[in-house]
């Protein structure tokens, strides 16, 4: 191989390159992207209101010290129109830097071997209403950078969705006194993750914060507030108005699966790779959130570090098939430490909960006593690696 | 001395070490291998602060 071309600059497309480098020298190195390139941690979205962090401040690196640091070609504000695997190409469009520019931006760009790195987008909620425009997803840098400078003014937000993005938001602003209210389809909060009474007692904790729940609801219409322009009215399915300044929607991700399926790929949740990250066409392959390695489809940096590893190894020559253990999650609700390792498939059994002082320990258990899964919160969270070793492996 | 996780917050303090995950507690730093990785997110070493 002499050309390596990454789609996507997230965690998935950089740490790839990184990790890649690290092994091999020589081969050109193109990382193409539709952001301005940046380098962050999109994780750290969800906590970096209550430490008080713009947006630039969780930037690790801009495009220009990612191309010295990598040694590559960085295509930033780029936009892949489509991928041709039989001519080992991809043609994109990059938006004019300088406004003068009449000529045709679009480019091809040739490769021996490309990764889709192209992540996950938000999921619309079907919101109707004259500002339904107005409601806001966190899935970016820049969605972060448009969020924070909303709020410096206004206060009052809605969340939509109370599963682990929605939690981690809603105790993350309630550190920056907003009055927070989640409305959720479901009666319990964080769905399938836990059992009911863990749930509860997060649901408890945030409620002390002064979180504000709407459960067994959707929102069904956000309007402009012909009073003051400013204000949005969210009226939910069951006709209850909530005055607000800013709705945030946190319902979940959908890999992006489009430029994949344009192309011929095989996808199923997401773009179908075999355990060396290898697409249906030999010369492509994919990771991070946009991918489901053999049946799973994981939107976490655990999975997606180890996915990187073995890729790198794998395009320097050292095939490598990704091995994945259990792998924890742990939530960003400073109110309450939990961690959660939700069995990865859909697998019939039942909770065991322990509730103590200490806190609580909920193992998932099939019928011949084996544990598949756990929640720990509190204090108990420091039993993770242990619990995480007594699991099967998700991919052996 | 702490080092923590720049990508998740994970945080490494020399004193406590990391027993459960094989570091004994007084391991300094630069002393852990290169090959190390953030035991919460699977970060690499130099993802550290």
């Amino acid at each position: 191989m002499t050309k390596l071309v990454i789609i996507g600059t997230g965690l998935a497309g950089y740490t790839l390159a990184r990790e890649f480098r690290r092994r091999d020298t020589e081969t050109d190195i193109v990382l193409i992207t539709r952001d301005d390139g940046s380098s962050y941690s999109k994780p750290m979205l969800s906590n970096a209101l209550s430490k008080d962090k713009h947006a630039d401040e969780l930037v690790m690196g801009d495009a220009a010290k990612m191309a010295a640091d990598l040694n590559a070609d960085i295509l930033t504000n780029a936009h892949v129109i489509s991928i041709n695997p039989q001519e080992h190409s991809v043609e994109i469009e990059r938006k004019a830097e300088q406004a003068q520019e009449k000529t045709s931006n679009k480019e091809t760009i040739s490769y021996d071997t490309l990764v889709l790195a192209n992540g996950a987008n938000t999921i619309n909620a079907p919101i109707e209403g004259n500002a339904a425009n107005r409601v806001l997803s966190v899935n970016d840098l820049e969605d972060y950078r448009r969020f924070r400078n909303e709020l410096n003014e206004n206060k009052r937000i809605v969340i939509i969705g109370a599963g682990m993005i929605g939690c981690e938001f809603a105790d993350d602003l309630s550190n920056v006194n907003a009055d927070i209210s989640i409305v959720n389809l479901s009666s319990q909060i964080l769905g399938f993750m836990m059992p009911e009474q863990a749930a509860a007692i997060l649901q408890e904790k945030l409620s002390e914060q002064g979180v504000k729940w709407y459960l067994n609801n959707s929102v069904s219409h956000v309007d402009n507030d012909p009073d003051a322009h400013s204000n949005l009215i969210v009226t939910l399915k069951d006709g209850t108005k909530l005055k607000s300044d800013i709705v945030l929607s946190a319902i979940g991700l959908r890999p992006n699966l489009s430029l994949a399926k344009d192309s011929g790929l095989d996808i199923d949740r997401g773009i179908k790779v075999n355990r060396y990250l290898q697409s249906s066409h030999k010369n492509i392959y994919a990771l991070g959130d946009c991918a489901q390695v053999d049946d799973l489809n994981l939107p976490f940096v655990m999975p997606l570090m180890t996915c990187a590893r073995a890729l790198a190894a794998t395009l320097a020559g050292e095939k490598t098939a990704v091995r994945y253990p259990a792998m924890p999650v742990a939530l960003k609700t400073p109110c309450y430490p939990i961690v959660v390792c939700p069995a990865p498939r859909r697998v019939d059994g039942e909770w065991d909960v322990e509730i103590t002082e200490q806190g609580v320990c909920g193992l998932f258990k099939d019928s011949s006593g084996s544990i598949l899964g756990f929640v720990l919160m509190g204090e108990r969270t420091k039993e993770k690696t242990a619990l995480a070793k007594q699991l099967p492996d998700w991919l052996p | 001395m702490q080092h923590k996780c720049l990508l998740c917050d994970y945080v490494y303090d020399e004193e406590k070490g990391d027993p459960e995950h094989g570091i004994p507690p007084g391991t300094k730093w630069e002393d852990i291998d290169d090959d190390f990785i953030c035991p919460d997110c699977g970060a690499s070493k130099q993802d550290f602060d």
